[in-house]
């Protein structure tokens, strides 16, 4: 999970003091870091590289695994895909309610956010699956999906409520002064700006999820992991077949990184806007 | 002339120490052009913002045309519609270009007719020397010019008055004229308009009234011609001192 976003340095309170910015994006390249990129290029080259040459030299178990797993694949991107989907939903309406004058629809929108991120996703994995189960009766995936949506609904309502808080404060004012509600500067004023500032820190939570994921093959999910564990308690080939588990996610969080990194750059040279 | 904003006995308290209005009445004429001048921290702006309700007084209570800003039953939003604002910081939509931030509140909040808008919005880029701008991004503008759509923005809503807050104060001298010289026509058209600003030209050109302000009152009200010759208070001769 990001822990710090791009977005904390806005913080007043955070400038004044001398902090350091740790996140998951030491991963993510950006042209200026040569040093970095060069390791990115060996990380992701190295890692195709093993993928295609190992089962070239040792067709078994190699070539069996990775005809094994594509299923896991194709679940491990539904349960993300879904889930990052749902979690910007709640996400946006939480980080509303994060920065409302409503009182109540206020404090709700903090005790979500401070109950979920004091929670590990696999505890509430666990709560919504086999505590809740016999109340809410979902399967595997939908259960593993709600999980997800729900935690990493939290972690983005807190970018969607740095990102509105990021905006000057002039341009609501200007809205208002010019008659529109609230609501309708938030719409046509406020949040269209936002997007533009969390897209980098909701790339970076998307990585962050697409590897949360694999938490989820605890519960009745074939997704890439368990398919790879599959495979392992049948044939007891577990350095291969977690070896190629782990290449196959390195290279899927090596590949969004760069994305990522490309989409922000794109982002800050085309300047402030449009 | 009818009174058209009418203020009565202001009050108003920031953090619960610092009084930024203590007791202003201030009423201001249909067309009249009122300017409010004052040291930092005197409440000049604070009272400007409060006319539009961006600052809600403690106490006291404003009227504009009759009706009451600070009740709380106000209808905000239908005041706000024709009370015109025009920022320091120009406060454009960056997301916007230039013919759309003009239009934006008055086909969303108006409900006008896209191309009746646009055709105002072009009629008013025009009034401000800014045809050739219409499909500018505000990035792209100068302080000057950004500050100009800024007025032709508000302008856009037809309001009755303007309240301007220290228009030129972020600009550089040189972009200073193109909007003051904006403000002026506005003026002679008739517009009733509250400005807080220290441009002396501008007073001295379009005021009808000058309004000196320290600690949260009203220290002194004149004409510009006898305000600036002939000040009557103390206070007030030592502040044109330092700005002459």
């Amino acid at each position: 999970m990001t822990k710090g976003s791009p977005l904390s340095g806005r913080d007043p309170k955070d400038s004044e003091r001398t902090t350091i910015n740790v996140t998951d994006g030491t991963l993510i390249p950006s042209r200026d870091e040569g040093g970095l990129l060069s390791a990115w290029n060996i990380s992701f080259f190295g890692a195709v590289g093993l993928l295609v040459a190992l089962p070239l030299i040792s067709p078994d178990p190699y070539l069996r695994i990775l005809s094994f797993v594509p299923d896991g694949l194709i679940a491990t991107f539904s349960v993300t895909l879904s889930s990052i989907f749902f979690a910007l939903i709640i996400g946006l309406f939480a980080g509303l309610g994060r920065v409302s004058q409503n009182k109540a629809i206020n404090r709700v929108s903090t005790i979500y956010v401070e109950i979920i991120r004091g929670i590990p996703l696999l505890v509430q994995l666990f709560y919504i699956y086999y505590a809740l189960g016999p109340l809410l009766r979902l399967q595997g995936p939908p259960a593993a999906i709600l999980a997800m949506s729900i935690c990493y609904g939290a972690y983005m309502a807190e970018i969607f409520r740095a990102g509105i808080q990021a905006i000057p404060k002039g341009q609501m004012e200007a809205a208002l002064a010019l008659g529109m509600s609230r609501a309708t500067a938030m719409r046509r004023i406020i949040i269209p700006q936002t997007v533009r500032i969390i897209l980098p820190p909701i790339g970076n939570e998307f990585i962050a999820l697409l590897k949360d994921s694999s938490l989820v093959s605890i519960l009745a999910v074939s997704d890439l992991l368990r398919r790879g564990r599959e495979y392992a308690s049948t044939s007891f080939r577990y350095f291969e077949s977690y070896t190629v588990i782990a290449l196959i996610y390195l290279v899927m969080t090596l590949f969004f990184s760069r994305l990522v990194a490309m989409m922000e750059e794109k982002l800050r040279h085309r300047g402030n806007v449009h | 002339m009818e009174t058209y904003i009418e203020i009565k006995d202001a009050v108003k308290t920031f953090n619960g120490t610092i009084q930024a209005l203590r007791g202003v009445d201030l009423s201001v004429k249909k067309g009249e052009v009122v300017l409010i001048i004052g040291p930092s921290g005197s409440g000049k702006s604070t009272l400007l913002r409060s006319v539009n309700r961006l600052e809600r007084l403690d106490s006291g209570s404003i009227l504009i045309d009759g009706e009451s800003v600070t009740d709380e039953n106000a209808d905000i939003r239908h005041i706000r519609e024709e009370v015109g604002m025009v920022f320091q910081s120009f406060n454009l939509f960056p997301h916007l270009n230039v013919i759309d931030n003009i239009t934006l509140s008055p086909t969303v909040v108006l409900k006008k007719g896209k191309e009746e808008a646009v055709a105002q919005g072009r009629k008013l880029l025009a009034k401000v020397g800014l045809s050739d701008k219409e499909t500018a991004w505000p990035e792209q503008l100068s302080g000057g010019q950004q500050q100009r759509v800024a007025i032709a923005r508000a302008l856009a809503m037809n309001p009755k008055v303007m309240l301007f807050d220290e228009p030129t104060s972020a600009l550089d001298p040189e972009m200073i004229k193109e909007v003051l010289d904006v403000m002026t026509d506005l003026a002679r058209e008739g517009m009733t308009m509250l400005v807080v600003s220290h441009e002396m030209g501008f007073a001295r050109a379009a005021a009808h009234r000058i309004i000196f302000m320290d600690a949260g009152q009203i220290v002194e009200e004149a004409p510009p011609e006898t305000f600036f010759t002939s000040p009557r208070e103390d206070r007030t001769r030592r502040f044109l001192e330092h700005i002459l």
